[in-house]
């Protein structure tokens, strides 16, 4: 094990509305939903008409730019409506359950003798292998790259979300499992967990670990790789969830897509935030009524933490990545005077001009106001204070806007993911939407460089 | 409020998209956003938004702003009826101050507004809040006689050219308010040196007369002030630049508020205190052998380091270049004080210049991050043998 990486920028934003270590039983409704926004830059080809039936772990769509990346049906049904937006751009795919939860089975050879192009054939063909990320540009990885390692982090610091040793605290053998398959495809696997914590991640052998401390975005796999083993231009890493390894180590002792998914409900409207064990795609309506919803205006739902979390609604459904939920109350409401400083310190800031410095105790209910309007840049060094990477934060973005592909590969932006820059969204006294600004910017870096 | 809310909701109507004054907006949304903040969510991005705004921030530096304000308005009349050899009371010296300054004040806010909204609602941007600040630094740093007609067209000399010419609120080079001060300094030198504009009434009255300490020093006189006067800033001035004691009570608010820089102030204070430690050896003229620390608490050395030097926009943006920025701010405001007698008030054109380097500065940083990534690449690229 190597030395505790301390990492001293950024910020931990202290909202209300966290769940308890327990886990309730969640009721699932038989309408799932695939949201192909999920996939970001995958533009899919359905293999299924409307009305088919579809069995758990059946592939229902392929990407059309790498036909071998197949996204399969998290539970067995029929597949009811293709959902089409604009330019007949897929939306949203529904399946209604049929109960039975039929599953396409595979026979798989014991793990040690399988060769690393087995293990892609089989991550491929099981519909596991969009767990599998990269670094740069944050999309589904490449098959035919080869990643110069795997990293996979063990916490997550954004607010509210799922304690990762939790969640994964009743597949600890899948998870070994997991890294055990991960070990095959890249020379090394890198696990970071929390240093404040001791957690069987810390035993998890075929793997580094490395230990963190700090505040969020630490737990962000990107600012990891920033401090273990920066990408170089030229380079490709992996990236895999942490409940995704154990979802890989699964089907490579079952045989069975596993679509199980560990989901916390928290927010500052949620009455008792918990933790379900629900399923990918699963309608979010059974478990916010679960918890209770106590907010007097609009709420809004989203799949995964609320600095880059996707919104969804309330009838919407579980996204195919997330293992949190997070409800916040809609801020659309007027403020009179509330840009005064030292006014309205209830709603929580990392700048000092507002009383809410001191009292760091305190967890607040945030809500989705603006709190303000978008200006132009004036202020400097607020990015650079939660962004724990070496990397100049505003200049980057600058080059970003302007598209000159030289300088952002000279400013490091082959080591940002969108996530990243979500705190920036969050600190931004001119309200920019930087986390827009560096997907498109890698959007841009696809195209051109590739 | 509700009430409030509806009636600004109804006057807004002719303004909104797709209507009869649809591009006058940002002119009407300015006022709105002042009473209100707005209803708006977050649309991308991240779900949530830090409390905190460029209103609050511009809002804050006035706030930093007031107490060496309300010193130059008090300093005004106390230089007046002191010199007129008048009997007065400290209301009798701030209601002085107050109409000579204030009608200053109504006429950079005025003339600065009015460009400022009128760029707004041609490039159809909502207006920024910078010229807050600016608005009132303009009067602040001008000596308390100038004509009314010089600082409007001071003022507007500034936004045009230093400010909205290079793209409005956060691409200018120049600190609009020093641009405005220096525009005025050239154009009308008599209006802005020597020794019968420090002084309000001081060109009318024959008995008044004041020049400021770098002026008689640079003139090769005496200093007539203790260090306690210069400090408190019972001397004669700029407006609000005398008093280096409410100067350091703004700089302590925008240090606890985060929102100036302290690494500029404490690089521009460091820099200045090197450099005139330095010349008080070798003392070959009365600036150079003026005591260091006196150095500091005259002039407009403390509000330049604490105002104007960290404006975010013209000064270094990075971290490292910030020290660098405010260590030569320091450093070329006692050069020029020192080898200039002409402009014997440095830290003027210390800032403007180190304004226009800033850029560079920052250059060179950014440019060494760029270097330490490509000599990674190049390591992997060639491994060790």
């Amino acid at each position: 094990m190597s030395a505790d990486i301390t990492l001293r920028k950024g910020l931990t934003i202290p909202m209300s509305g966290i769940a308890d270590l327990n886990i309730s039983s969640a009721d699932i409704a038989d309408n799932f939903v695939i949201y192909p926004h999920d996939f970001h830059g995958v533009v899919p080809k359905m293999l299924l008409k409307e009305g088919e039936a579809v069995l758990q772990g059946q592939p229902i769509f392929y990407s059309k730019a790498n036909p071998e990346i197949k996204f399969v049906s998290p539970v067995s049904g029929t597949l009811t409506t293709i959902e089409r937006g604009a330019k007949r751009r897929i939306m949203s795919l529904s399946i209604a359950a049929d109960g039975k939860d039929n599953a396409v089975a595979q026979k798989l050879e014991n793990l040690d003798k399988l060769q690393a192009a087995d293990v892609k054939k089989y991550l491929l063909e099981s519909g596991c292998w969009p767990f599998v990320k990269q670094r740069p540009y944050d999309v589904i990885a490449d098959p035919i790259s080869t990643p110069k390692a795997i990293f996979i982090s063990g916490f997550n610091t954004a607010p509210l979300a799922a304690d990762v040793p939790f969640i994964l605290s009743s597949q600890k053998e899948d998870f070994q499992n997991g890294i055990d398959v991960l070990a095959k495809l890249a020379p090394k696997v890198h696990l970071s967990v929390d240093a404040s914590s001791v957690s069987f991640l810390n035993e998890v052998s075929n793997a580094e670990v490395h230990r963190f401390k700090g505040p969020h975005p630490a737990g962000n796999v990107g600012v990891q790789i920033h401090h273990i083993d920066p990408v170089n231009a030229g380079e490709t890493v992996w990236v895999v969830g942490p409940a995704d390894v154990a979802r890989i180590g699964a089907f490579f002792s079952t045989g069975i897509f596993d679509a199980s998914q560990m989901v916390t409900v928290v927010g500052p409207v949620v009455k008792s935030p918990t933790y379900f064990k629900s399923r990918i795609g699963a309608a979010v309506a059974p478990l916010l009524t679960q918890v209770g919803i106590d907010a007097d205006g609009q709420i809004r739902v989203i799949n995964g933490d609320s600095l880059s979390g996707v919104a969804t609604h309330a009838d919407g459904n579980l996204g195919f990545y997330n293992n949190t939920l997070t409800v916040l109350a809609e801020g659309n409401r007027y403020r009179m005077f509330g840009w005064l400083p030292f006014v309205g310190s209830k709603i929580f800031s990392m700048s000092r001009t507002s009383l809410s410095w001191l009292l760091p105790k305190r967890a607040y209910a945030l809500n989705t106001n603006m709190n303000g309007e978008e200006r132009a840049l004036v202020v400097t060094g607020e990015m650079e204070q939660v962004l724990p990477m070496d990397i100049f934060p505003m200049q980057l973005l600058k080059e970003c806007m302007v598209q000159n592909i030289e300088k952002m590969e000279g400013l490091g932006i082959y080591e940002v993911a969108p996530e990243d820059f979500a705190l920036i969204d969050y600190a931004s006294t001119s309200k920019i939407e930087a986390q827009a600004i560096v997907r498109e910017a890698l959007d841009l870096m696809i195209k051109e460089v590739g | 409020m509700n009430f409030i809310r509806q009636r600004i909701d109804a006057i807004k109507k002719p303004f909104g998209k797709g209507q009869k004054w649809e591009r006058f907006a940002p002119a009407v949304n300015a006022f709105d956003t002042f009473l209100f903040v707005p209803n708006h969510t977050t649309q991308k991005g991240a779900h949530i938004r830090d409390g905190v705004d460029l209103k609050r921030t511009m809002v804050t530096v006035i706030i930093a702003l007031l107490p060496a304000f309300i010193y130059g308005v008090y300093n005004t009349g106390y230089q007046y009826f002191i010199q007129s050899g008048l009997a007065f009371t400290f209301w009798d010296a701030m209601l002085h101050g107050a109409l000579k300054i204030m009608p200053m004040v109504a006429v950079s806010y005025g003339v600065g507004l009015a460009i400022e909204f009128a760029f707004a609602v041609y490039r159809g941007h909502e207006v920024n809040e910078g010229y807050l600040v600016t608005g009132l630094l303009v009067p602040m740093i001008m000596p308390v006689d100038i004509p009314l007609w010089m600082v409007g067209l001071s003022v507007a000399f500034a936004v045009f050219i230093a400010k909205e010419a290079f793209g409005g609120t956060g691409m200018n080079i120049l600190n609009p308010a020093l641009t405005a001060r220096a525009f005025a300094f050239f154009a009308y030198p008599t209006y802005m040196s020597g020794n019968k504009v420090w002084v309000s009434e001081a060109s009318n009255v024959d008995g008044i007369s004041g020049e400021t300490v770098l002026g008689s020093l640079a003139a090769g006189n005496d200093v007539s002030y203790s260090m306690f006067d210069m400090f408190v800033g019972a001397i004669p001035g700029s407006i609000a630049e005398t008093s280096t004691l409410w100067v350091l009570v703004g700089a302590a608010i925008l240090i606890l508020t985060g929102v100036g820089s302290w690494r500029i102030m404490v690089g521009g204070v460091l820099g200045a205190a090197v450099t005139a430690f330095l010349f008080n050896f070798w003392g070959a003229n009365a600036l150079m052998s003026f005591d260091w620390t006196n150095h500091l608490i005259v002039g407009g050395f403390a509000f330049g380091v604490v105002f104007m030097a960290t404006d975010p926009v013209s000064a270094a943006q990075t971290t490292k270049g910030k020290w660098i920025y405010g260590l030569l701010v320091g450093v070329f405001c006692i050069l020029i004080r020192v080898f200039n007698p002409a402009y014997p008030e440095g830290v003027m054109l210390a800032i403007l210049l180190m304004n226009v380097f800033a850029p560079t500065i920052d250059h060179y940083v950014v440019e060494g991050n760029i270097k330490r990534r490509k000599k990674r690449l190049n390591a992997t690229l060639t491994p060790a043998t």
